[in-house]
């Protein structure tokens, strides 16, 4: 036992330096059936992203639909350039101009939680830091040199990389243990992770706007299947029980 | 009146002869176990794919441009078209599952043997133009993985000697995969290819009545006309085609209602696991829809690492272990037609593993964990022990067939019951 203990001890700090490596991604805990969460992720994503990222898969209406909204009111406060309730949400941003001024042209974000998975984002959106060497002034923990400014600065505060000393292989290394804000934010710690999971919540709706009517239809199924199988069961068991 | 009718119709086209003859007085031996349901789980889930891919047609849009919104379209603005989708998507993961667990019961009963050889042949251009089907319909949704792995899946016919460059450029339609190559798979994924796969399905049952069901102890069921007596003959009702060329031993069932029953009973149990992942998990953590084809193709952006779908992954890792593309492209068609020799590299006379030796025992099981194992490598990312595993195991594949071929001409067999066991 105690030899394991010290084989552990040996090797722990070369298994947080092989951890430290790849960036360790934060569980999303969205709730699709969260009407308010996913509302007040419309809010953000309408007011913080649309601007630059279009998400020209989806319609207005069906995103005021399937979240609770009545249209007159989603109009009136999600729709900021007079589009019709039915289109799709798309911006005005030339795509030529917008790979010159960001390096990429800003991804579609219809299915972004489908490509990257909620806890992808949900990490991302809250591991910008400052780093005066990238044009826009922050870098990303999750995604490294990304052409994307930190456009929810103002909720979070001016974010900055914690780091701490610590010895590993016998050497003194900076190791990140995570991101501290300046406290000027609108918003405090708590609540910008809160922000962020109803942004998140909101993602991974429209990635899949069919979600919850599939699973509550495939329960039905499910238990049609299950009753099914009695009966065909029992058929099959009259049938057979003369050939044995 | 309703008989009248079926006179009139049967007096012009023998259509309950045929149903008689085909589907319900069809002798199938009663020992058929759960390995003998995933013939007509395939033919379930064949339906199942070509109905829904009707449906999808009727929205989806061929072009470069289109495709990948046209498939959100779908997804979000047809009434229950997810449904439809994810009834297809799910569907072709699902008939890889079960062709795989068809074929290998062929191989652990021996259902290629003689007389059997034919029908095995056909079972084999079905797998192949389902392969095919099952490429070409991943290219459509004009996803990341969709454009790069076409990318990769056609570039490997440039590795033919000679004509390699002209034939890749005269698949794709153009210098490049694009819109031309979508279009074209389109026309031979909703045409060309399911036309070949019912009719090579319907030439697979006529090989299949001709020669008789094989069962678990490779035993005859027909024998030669006037060998039993009444006593050991049949007291179903069977169709005159068979009992007037044979007599049939009193093992069998009829095809209805025994044999459909049985089928309906695990249809009920796949089907649960079908709505499961067609509900439930659609993606099925990014096995069946992979994650990169949700994001749209772009031919300047190479995704970080491509794999085909899982079903594809063994034949992958082969290509992969071999350090030369062209012999790697060879090693990997050459796995596909070594199966296809099966019934000429097995010099047995006895079918059933039930009754062969333990090595062949051995040998099919460590097959089945090679090939399984192959998947895994090719489907996941590149390592460098994973490049050292999937020689050893492409080795062990191709080996499977060289001890069979070596072990079953002079083997040491148990010997074969007169009639099917209980």
């Amino acid at each position: 036992m105690k030899r394991w203990m010290m084989f552990l001890a040996c090797w722990m700090p070369s298994l947080l330096w092989a951890s430290s490596g790849e960036v360790h991604l934060d569980t999303a805990h969205y709730d699709l059936t969260d009407k308010a969460s996913l509302q007040r992720g419309a809010r953000l994503f309408n007011n913080y992203c649309l601007g630059c990222h279009q998400m020209q898969y989806q319609r207005y209406q069906r995103a005021f639909q399937d979240l609770g909204i009545p249209d007159a009111l989603g109009q009136e406060n999600l729709q900021f350039t007079g589009e019709k309730v039915s289109d799709h949400i798309t911006n005005t941003m030339p795509s030529e101009s917008a790979a010159k001024w960001f390096g990429a042209q800003p991804p579609d974000l219809t299915l972004v939680a489908r490509v990257r998975g909620a806890d992808w984002i949900y990490t991302y959106l809250r591991s910008f830091y400052v780093d005066p060497n990238r044009p826009f002034g922050v870098n990303n923990k999750v995604f490294k040199d990304v052409g994307m400014p930190h456009v929810l600065q103002e909720l979070q505060g001016v974010p900055y990389e914690a780091t701490e000393e610590m010895m590993v292989d016998g050497e003194m290394v900076e190791r990140h243990v995570g991101i501290k804000t300046d406290g000027a934010g609108a918003m405090s710690p708590e609540e910008y992770d809160a922000a962020v999971l109803d942004l998140v919540n909101y993602l991974e709706y429209t990635g899949e706007p069919s979600r919850l009517e599939a699973e509550s239809i495939g329960r039905w199924a499910i238990i049609f299947v299950l009753v099914l199988f009695v009966f065909v069961y029992l058929l099959k068991k009259e049938y057979w029980r003369d050939v044995h | 009146m309703w008989k009248n009718l079926l006179d009139w119709i049967e007096y012009r086209i023998p259509m309950m002869r045929v149903a008689n003859m085909h589907a319900i007085q069809y002798p199938a031996p009663r020992n058929m176990n759960l390995w003998y349901v995933f013939g007509f789980l395939a033919t379930v889930v064949l339906i199942n794919q070509i109905v829904t891919g009707v449906w999808l047609t009727m929205n989806f849009e061929p072009s470069s441009e289109r495709a990948f919104a046209s498939v959100e379209y779908i997804m979000r603005d047809i009434d229950y078209g997810w449904l439809l989708r994810y009834m297809h998507s799910t569907g072709a993961s699902a008939f890889f599952i079960v062709v795989y667990l068809h074929m290998f019961r062929g191989m652990i009963y021996g259902s290629y043997q003689k007389p059997r050889e034919l029908l095995w042949l056909f079972g084999m251009f079905i797998y192949l133009a389902l392969m095919a089907e099952a490429f070409m319909g991943y290219v459509l949704p004009w996803g990341q993985m969709s454009y790069w792995g076409a990318q990769v899946i056609v570039s490997l016919f440039g590795a033919i000697p000679g004509i390699g460059p002209d034939l890749v450029i005269w698949i794709q339609g153009d210098y490049v995969i694009s819109g031309a190559t979508l279009n074209r798979f389109f026309a031979l994924h909703v045409i060309a290819l399911p036309l070949v796969l019912v009719i090579l399905v319907f030439l697979h049952i006529v090989a299949l009545h001709e020669v008789g069901s094989n069962n678990p102890d490779g035993v005859e069921v027909k024998r030669k006309k006037g060998s039993l007596t009444e006593d050991e003959k049949t007291s179903f009702k069977m169709h005159e085609y068979y009992t007037n060329k044979y007599d049939i031993i009193d093992d069998v069932v009829p095809f209805f209602p025994h044999i459909v029953l049985k089928d309906l009973v695990a249809f009920c149990v796949f089907l649960l696991g079908f709505c499961y992942v067609l509900f439930f998990n659609p993606e099925m953590w990014g096995k069946f829809l992979e994650h990169p084809n949700f994001e749209i193709a772009n031919p300047l952006k190479t995704p970080e690492h491509i794999f085909p779908v899982w079903y594809f992954t063994p034949f992958y890792a082969i290509l992969k272990a071999v350090p030369d593309k062209l012999l790697g492209v060879t090693a990997m068609f050459a796995a596909i037609i070594m199966l296809a020799l099966l019934p000429w590299i097995d010099r047995g006379k006895v079918k059933s593993w039930r009754y062969r030796c333990g090595l062949h025992k051995w040998n099919l099981l460590v097959f089945a964990g090679v090939f399984i194992f192959l998947g895994y490598l090719g489907g996941t990312p590149q390592e460098n022990w994973k490049i050292t595993a999937s020689q050893i195991l492409t080795v062990m594949y191709f080996g499977f067939f060289g001890l069979l071929w070596l072990y079953s001409k002079n083997e040491n067999t148990k010997p074969v019951p007169a009639r099917i066991t209980k």
